[in-house]
């Protein structure tokens, strides 16, 4: 497929400069591909290992959970924990890996400073939601980098794909279009310059007759 | 100061109940449509990081691909009750093969 233009010069030269620009382009955006390609797959590894562990203590804790509802009952636990002595807030700050922006979680616990992370007083409660939240609470930094992790994976592989479409357009569509649209106007002008010499030799012979 | 995001859980009563006590917005939901409004009300009230529990999840697929591509709120799956149901990890698989266009994971596994 070639670029519908007329064979001009002009035509010939704007041509060459978008071609040029175009390697340029696909060059720049093949580095970048490559670039993320490797941050990707480093972090998508650290992903996959951290989900699958805290999925498991997650779960583990959960379980915990279950098993101090059924021996406190599950009015008094709601009751217990239904006033938390500390709110967890999140200060989010931009990174860029490539021109993707990935947010960085950190937590803020806002609340009394030296407040024990049970919301409850010992009294009504037992021992069991005690540890079930005291291992949630340990849990948490794991989940929060999880969170960290999987954003920026998803938004990197987003990232990736409109790279590598942008890149294929460029390889296989642009830059041959280009270059063979180049080569019909070469062989055009040429052959028009051919013509015409092929047309003055042939008056200059007939002048001497 | 700075900006400070909430973070918000949302899932099934059980299983969220337990991430009150961390001083997280809890909201219990039951059906897939109170879980989608959940969702959605928190992304409007700049919460910064959503907890979704799979089982709930599985039902509002299309809700939790609406964010994936937004920089905030980040929506992150959890397991509920029951243990893991493979949700999460499947997602990270499906963001493999989009980005590389095979599944470089599973290989090293098997």
């Amino acid at each position: 497929m070639r670029l519908n233009v007329n064979p001009t010069r002009m035509e010939l030269s704007r041509l060459k400069k978008r071609l040029k620009v175009a390697v340029r382009g696909h060059k720049l955006l093949k580095d970048k591909q490559d670039e993320l390609m490797k941050k990707f797959i480093d972090l998508i590894k650290k992903n996959n290992e951290l989900r699958l562990k805290v999925e498991e203590e997650l779960t583990k804790s959960l379980k915990d959970f279950m098993m101090a509802r059924a021996v406190m009952g599950t009015e008094a636990l709601e009751e217990a924990i239904a006033m938390p002595a500390e709110t967890i807030k999140l200060d989010v700050t931009k990174k860029n890996i490539m021109s993707v922006n990935v947010p960085i979680m950190n937590f803020v616990r806002e609340g009394s400073e030296n407040a024990s992370i049970y919301p409850y007083g010992f009294f009504a409660t037992t021992g069991e939601l005690d540890a079930a939240i005291k291992k949630l609470y340990d849990i948490m930094p794991h989940l929060l980098e999880l969170a960290e992790v999987e954003k920026s994976c998803q938004l990197m592989a987003d990232e990736i794909e409109k790279t590598r479409r942008r890149v294929n357009a460029l390889e296989y569509v642009m830059i041959p279009q280009l270059k063979e649209t180049i080569k019909y106007i070469t062989m055009k002008l040429d052959e028009n310059e051919r013509g015409t010499l092929t047309r003055l030799m042939k008056i200059k012979s007939m002048m001497q007759k | 100061m700075i900006f400070m995001y909430k973070i918000g859980v949302v899932g099934e009563k059980d299983a969220v109940i337990a991430f009150l006590s961390l001083g997280m917005t809890v909201k219990g939901v039951e059906n897939a449509k109170e879980a989608q409004m959940a969702i959605d009300g928190m992304a409007r009230e700049g919460y910064g990081l959503i907890f979704v529990t799979e089982t709930i999840a599985k039902e509002i697929d299309e809700t939790i691909e609406r964010y994936k591509n937004s920089f905030l709120p980040a929506v992150i799956l959890i397991p509920g009750v029951q243990g893991s149901l493979g949700i999460g990890l499947q997602k990270i698989k499906d963001n493999v093969e989009k980005a590389v266009g095979v599944d470089i994971l599973s290989k090293k596994e098997g």
